[in-house]
């Protein structure tokens, strides 16, 4: 009842990177707890995907032959088959947005508790966890007085592993309750085509919702002319009608790498730096000194963009 | 048909602040309704105007009085009623988890028997984004989490909700839902509109039904959590960024020359 299982993501027939970080932090937490590390493939090419998947730190691949793609009811099913056979005392899934399809409903089934968006952990004796709060102006820690529990771990907080194990791979006899399978995946669709690729520009000036209103948009736009940037944004900017998606920069949008990014009231909240960490020089102008985008900026300017914004149009014209 | 949707009233805190204790000391917390809850009341508000038959929306929340405020701007645009869940053993809980909450909007299902239940992806405060999906799992309805498009058609007329589930990187994902079903609404997926004056004059006289855990049938026991909240601190800046001083002019100054070094502005 040591053991730790890990739960891998993929879509569309890739894995996706939080599985290869899901293996550092599952072989840590096995470490601190002196048990094995189980690995749970479901869905779709299982057999090439336990292969890539047969990573240093990993002492059991168990996959799940069932379906092709996620799907929240064959994977909280598979879940809660696999935690009933292995007997694991901590199940790590990822924070992703299937994650948090699947997770929640696997901590209820098995009247588990469930700390999401796990940052940190450290086992010792008992489990806490490091998570954020208040849109990652905090920090706190949780402790687990349970001696099982369910985490779901935020992608790019744990490094990757790469290097090849030697796992045991096992098919898991695994049928599932075909009647309670109600929800069905159609299909998926790509969003945010369009006129501009922000992703290709070298200088992308983008605008947060400190920009207040729609009419102060204008404010920004000159800012990219006077530049020679693109004008990208925040989500709550796409949210709300006043530019369109394919400006959005994130998580849910477009992962941009420029050589200067320019933060013009964007607080910094994780899905936004999703999009925008690996830019070069990043510049961040906040009125919130307290504002997480200072943590990953090269530049800041702690100052109102109303004031500052104009300032610098006119050192550039 | 009834429409239950969550609505929770969230702390956000303000640029300077302190922290006292294990949370932010309150005279830095400015409470409002949670982004994405307002986007779910728009989503139940619309599917009630869109029915030919009758369908309430009832609202609830877990929160103290003073989130009386919050409830009534839902109330304001088209809530009917709302239900709000609270007492001294919620109060004197330290740490409303995921499964406490669970336990209280069960019983609150229990009640009110909707049809459907919508709730934001996460509230902006704790960001633990499950409650939903767990509750779904608890009473048993299906679920989708992070809909961002839903065909309200099909959920009045088929008893199906064919939803959009916005995953990462821009890729969305087309999934039919069997009724009843939880889902969990992101922002964007509609405009959330402003309470009208008649709005909220007609809130006042809504009613906002209190709930005590004996009420639901429930004691302490429901909010005694697994989790505990034991340090909240400021995370130790990783910022190694220079700043520029002085007033906005000089700020400006200083960075368009930091800007023209990295080659910006270069013809
Ligand atoms: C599943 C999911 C996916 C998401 N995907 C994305 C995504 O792809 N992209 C994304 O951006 N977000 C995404 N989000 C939303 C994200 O959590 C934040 O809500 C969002 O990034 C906040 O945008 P913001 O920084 O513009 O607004 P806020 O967080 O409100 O920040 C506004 C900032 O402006 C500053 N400010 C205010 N006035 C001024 C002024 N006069 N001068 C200078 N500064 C000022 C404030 O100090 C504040 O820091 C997602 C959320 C979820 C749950």
């Amino acid at each position: 009842m040591s053991d730790v299982l890990i739960v891998a993501e993929h879509r569309r027939g890739e894995i996706r990177d939080v599985s290869y970080e899901l293996v550092t932090a599952g072989r840590e937490l096995a470490d601190a707890t002196g048990g094995d590390l189980h690995l749970a493939v479901v869905s779709g090419d299982v057999d090439e995907f336990a292969t890539r998947l047969n990573l240093d730190g990993v002492d059991a691949i168990h996959t799940v032959d069932y379906g092709e793609e996620f799907n929240h009811d064959v994977y909280a099913q598979a879940t809660c088959a696999l935690v009933d056979d292995i007997d694991p005392q901590f199940v790590l899934m990822p924070n992703s947005v299937n994650g948090l399809d699947y997770a929640p409903a696997v901590a209820n089934r098995l009247d588990l508790p469930l700390v999401s968006d796990a940052v940190g952990m450290t086992f010792d004796g008992g489990l806490t966890v490091t998570r954020e709060m208040y849109g990652s102006k905090v920090e706190t820690t949780i402790e687990v007085d349970a001696e099982r529990a369910t985490v779901t771990i935020r992608g790019g907080e744990w490094k990757a592993t790469d290097a090849d194990g030697d796992a045991d791979i096992a098919a898991f006899d695994f049928a599932p309750d075909e009647s309670a399978i109600n929800s069905t995946v159609t299909g998926f669709e790509e969003v945010a085509g369009g006129d501009v690729d922000i992703a290709d520009a070298d200088v992308l000036v983008s605008v947060g919702r400190g920009i207040e209103d729609e009419e102060n948009i204008e404010l920004v736009e000159e800012l990219a002319d006077a530049l020679g940037a693109t004008l990208s944004s925040s989500r709550p900017i796409v949210d709300n009608g006043w530019l369109p998606k394919n400006r959005q920069v994130g998580q849910s949008g477009k992962v941009v790498t420029p050589k200067v990014y320019i933060a013009v009231g964007i607080s910094g909240a994780v899905q936004h730096v999703a999009g925008m960490k690996g830019s070069e020089t990043i510049v961040a102008i906040n009125t919130d000194p307290n504002a997480p985008i200072f943590d990953i900026a090269d530049y800041g300017v702690v100052g109102d963009l109303f004031e500052v914004v104009p300032e610098l149009i006119d050192e550039f014209q | 048909m009834k429409v239950l949707v969550t609505v929770k009233e969230v702390a956000e805190v303000e640029d300077d602040f302190e922290i006292a204790d294990l949370d932010v000391d309150p005279r830095y917390l400015e409470y409002d309704l949670n982004e994405w809850d307002e986007y779910a009341v728009e989503s139940a508000v619309q599917l009630a105007e869109a029915a030919d038959e009758e369908v309430e929306v009832v609202s609830v929340t877990i929160g103290p009085e003073r989130s009386e405020e919050t409830i009534r701007m839902a109330l304001a645009k088209g809530v009917d009623r709302a239900v709000r869940v609270w007492d001294d053993d919620i109060e004197a809980a330290e740490f409303l988890d995921v499964a406490s909450k669970v336990r209280l909007l069960e019983a609150v299902v229990a009640e009110e028997d909707p049809d459907i239940v919508l709730s934001g992806v996460q509230a902006h405060d704790t960001g633990f984004g499950a409650t939903g999906v767990a509750l779904a799992d608890a009473i048993g309805f299906e679920w989708g989490a992070v809909v961002n498009a839903l065909d309200i058609e099909g959920v009045l007329n088929d008893g199906v909700a064919r939803v959009h589930r916005e995953l990462e990187g821009g890729i969305e994902e087309l999934t039919e839902i069997d009724l009843p079903a939880v889902l969990t609404i992101q922002t964007g997926i509609n405009e959330p509109r402003y309470a009208s004056l008649r709005g909220i004059r007609q809130a006042q006289s809504k009613e906002i039904a209190p709930k005590t855990l004996s009420d639901l049938g429930l004691d302490f026991s429901a909010v005694e959590s697994e989790l505990f909240l034991t340090d909240m601190y400021e995370p130790e800046t990783e910022s190694d960024a220079t700043y520029f001083e002085g007033d906005a002019g000089e700020q400006a100054a200083a960075l368009a020359s930091a800007l023209r070094e990295k080659g910006v502005g270069a013809e």
